[in-house]
């Protein structure tokens, strides 16, 4: 009865947020006295690998090129195998998109309990697991019991520290016997302008520079960009200015946009709303950047510079990138 | 081919957010409710938009919730939706995500559209949850979608980019921000929606919780904020580098 942990078909590299959630798997098994088995699509050595280091013990590994990102219901119906074959009744998911989207599928099969976005590790009460989540989107949180006999769990990104743990992952080529096909297609595939150009995605970036409406027009990003290409950053902005098509809809961030938790947030010419805020709060540190010293920002935020964006900002740029040259 | 809304109540954006009864419940004095802006911009919207083209036959709305919650749904009738059904009841995801299936189900709805997640719980759930009760397949965080006969193209917000997808009805899509403009009810909506039919229907299936919340807290404010003279960047360079470990 061993704790399973959602992998999602990878592209590139595994991310760190699957890595969170093999870890959280891994400190949930510890707390039940079980070990960690790893629920894989076409999984690579190398993901394997990473994710043996932080605690997966066993790989059940799916490989049929046809099943991607895309496809939550095979995705799922492979969880849903893997779970019967394993004899689990606790599943970790990632609150990703993937993770997000398959955790419920998942959860109506087998009629789980599922806490979504889970920011700490649960407590063992009896059969129950009690876990902490955001809701109302970051204004508070809440305990959730899970009463359920599955349980199902899914991690925010960025919210628990990655612990080593070590292990040699024994590797199953897994089979399932029951048809995965489902009918989602992927035609193609365009990549944003600004990750094309080396730009950082929002959603995984651990460091998010952000403009407001106080930029004044989208002619003047450039000191955004110039800022986020010396940190490494990505870029993100606020509601009017995705709106008004000053910046494409995937940077808007907010309590309607994007949730977003980096470890630095800085937010340039943005005043602070309550909508706004409610996206981003949950960023480790936050720094603002405003000429206006009652802007509401300044009461949420760790540090804060009252001046002119258009002067501060290439100041800062070329203090960091004087640094980093050292 | 008919669509199904299911559209859920939130506090509106505005709304600071508190607890009462030892932290079990949410304080609704003062706060005012609105329809899940996911729910209502987005995915309200372009089901209105299929059927203006003549690719959808008929919108409904459905919610779960008490009588109370009636007011939230003339809205959503306002803005242009053609009945609604209230389930009576109240309960977790699970629950509710079961009696919007099992009324598409009884019903012939093809198309379930709503938001990628309520703005009150965050869950982004009910989509993956309706879609599993159906065994239909699910596209989340979707942002754009055409309907031809029972084939859907759609466009999906992934990691780095914008994926172009083909489906078949039936289909659960979640919609992200892109997807519709937003649209304000007008005053012949208003009245319209006054005599459109909503149906109440009690609750399906299993009363067991598989969740419950045991308390709330509110997250607590940052308390001071460092105020970094202009002329001192150097300073907030320091603190970025040696403190926040940015670079
Ligand atoms: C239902 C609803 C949902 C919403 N959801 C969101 C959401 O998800 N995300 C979101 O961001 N907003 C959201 N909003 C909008 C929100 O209420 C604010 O209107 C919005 O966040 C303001 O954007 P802003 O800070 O860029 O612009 P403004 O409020 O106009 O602020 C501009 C700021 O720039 C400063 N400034 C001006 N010039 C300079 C300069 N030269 N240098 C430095 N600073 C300067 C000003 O002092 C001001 O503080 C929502 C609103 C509603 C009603």
């Amino acid at each position: 009865m061993s704790v399973l942990v959602y992998i999602e078909p990878i592209k590139d590299k595994i991310k760190k947020a699957a890595i969170e959630s093999v870890s959280y798997a891994s400190q949930v098994a510890q707390l039940l006295n079980t070990s960690v088995t790893a629920i894989a699509f076409n999984a690579s050595e190398e993901t394997i690998k990473e994710i043996s280091n932080v605690g997966a013990e066993k790989v059940l590994n799916i490989s049929d090129s046809a099943i991607t990102t895309i496809n939550i219901k095979s995705l799922a119906k492979g969880v849903i195998a893997a779970a019967k074959e394993e004899n689990v009744n606790v599943i970790i998911f990632s609150f990703d998109g993937s993770g997000q989207s398959v955790a419920p599928y998942v959860a109506s099969n087998l009629k789980a309990g599922l806490v979504a976005g889970a920011t700490e590790l649960p407590k063992v009460e009896g059969n129950k697991l009690e876990v902490r989540k955001n809701v109302f989107s970051g204004k508070a949180s809440a305990i959730y019991s899970i009463e359920s006999a599955f349980k199902i769990i899914s991690v925010m990104p960025n919210s628990i520290e990655i612990a080593s743990n070590p292990k040699s992952a024994e590797v199953v080529a897994f089979a399932p016997s029951t048809d995965l096909k489902d009918g989602v297609q992927l035609k193609n595939f365009k990549v944003n302008d600004d990750v094309a150009h080396g730009g950082v995605p929002l959603p995984d970036a651990e460091l998010v520079v952000s403009g407001g409406r106080g930029l004044k027009g989208p002619e003047n990003w450039g000191i955004v960009e110039d800022l986020a290409h010396a940190l490494g950053a990505a870029t993100a902005c606020s509601r009017p200015v995705a709106d008004a098509d000053w910046r494409p809809h995937h940077e808007h961030v907010g309590q309607t946009g994007l949730a977003i938790r980096p470890n630095l947030y800085i937010a340039i010419g943005i005043s602070g709303a309550i909508q706004h805020l409610a996206g981003v709060n949950g960023s480790k540190t936050i720094v603002v950047i405003n000429n206006d010293p009652e802007a509401p920002f300044f009461k949420n935020a760790d540090y804060g510079i009252v001046g002119d964006a258009f002067s501060v900002v290439p100041k800062l740029t070329e203090a960091i990138k004087k640094i980093k040259a050292n | 081919m008919k669509i199904l809304v299911p559209i859920s109540q939130v506090p509106d954006t505005t709304a600071k957010i508190s607890f009462t009864d030892n932290d079990t419940t949410l304080n609704t004095a003062g706060v005012s409710f609105i329809i899940n802006p996911y729910d209502e911009w987005y995915a309200l919207v372009r089901a209105l938009e299929l059927k203006e083209t003549g690719k959808a036959e008929k919108v409904t709305l459905i919610h779960i919730g008490p009588a109370a919650n009636d007011a939230t749904i003339r809205k959503g009738l306002a803005i242009g939706a053609d009945d609604a059904v209230r389930v009576e009841g109240e309960g977790d995801s699970s629950f509710v995500a079961a009696q919007i299936a099992d009324y598409a189900k009884n019903n012939g709805y093809d198309l379930i559209l709503l938001g990628k997640e309520s703005i009150s719980y965050n869950s982004a759930a009910i989509g993956g949850l309706i879609a599993g009760d159906l065994e239909w397949d699910f596209v989340p965080l979707a942002t754009k979608l055409e309907i031809n006969g029972d084939a859907a193209t759609l466009e999906q917000d992934a990691d780095g980019g914008v994926s172009e997808l083909e489906a078949k009805l039936p289909l659960v899509v979640s919609c992200a921000k892109g997807m519709a403009e937003q649209r304000i009810a007008n005053m012949r909506g208003i009245m319209a929606a006054r005599t459109k039919p909503l149906q109440v229907i009690n609750a399906v299936g299993p009363d067991t919780k598989l969740t419950t919340i045991k308390s709330y807290q509110a997250t607590p404010g940052r308390t001071s904020c460092l105020i970094i003279p202009e002329d001192n960047i150097d300073q907030l360079v320091d603190i970025l580098h040696t403190k926040v470990r940015a670079f």
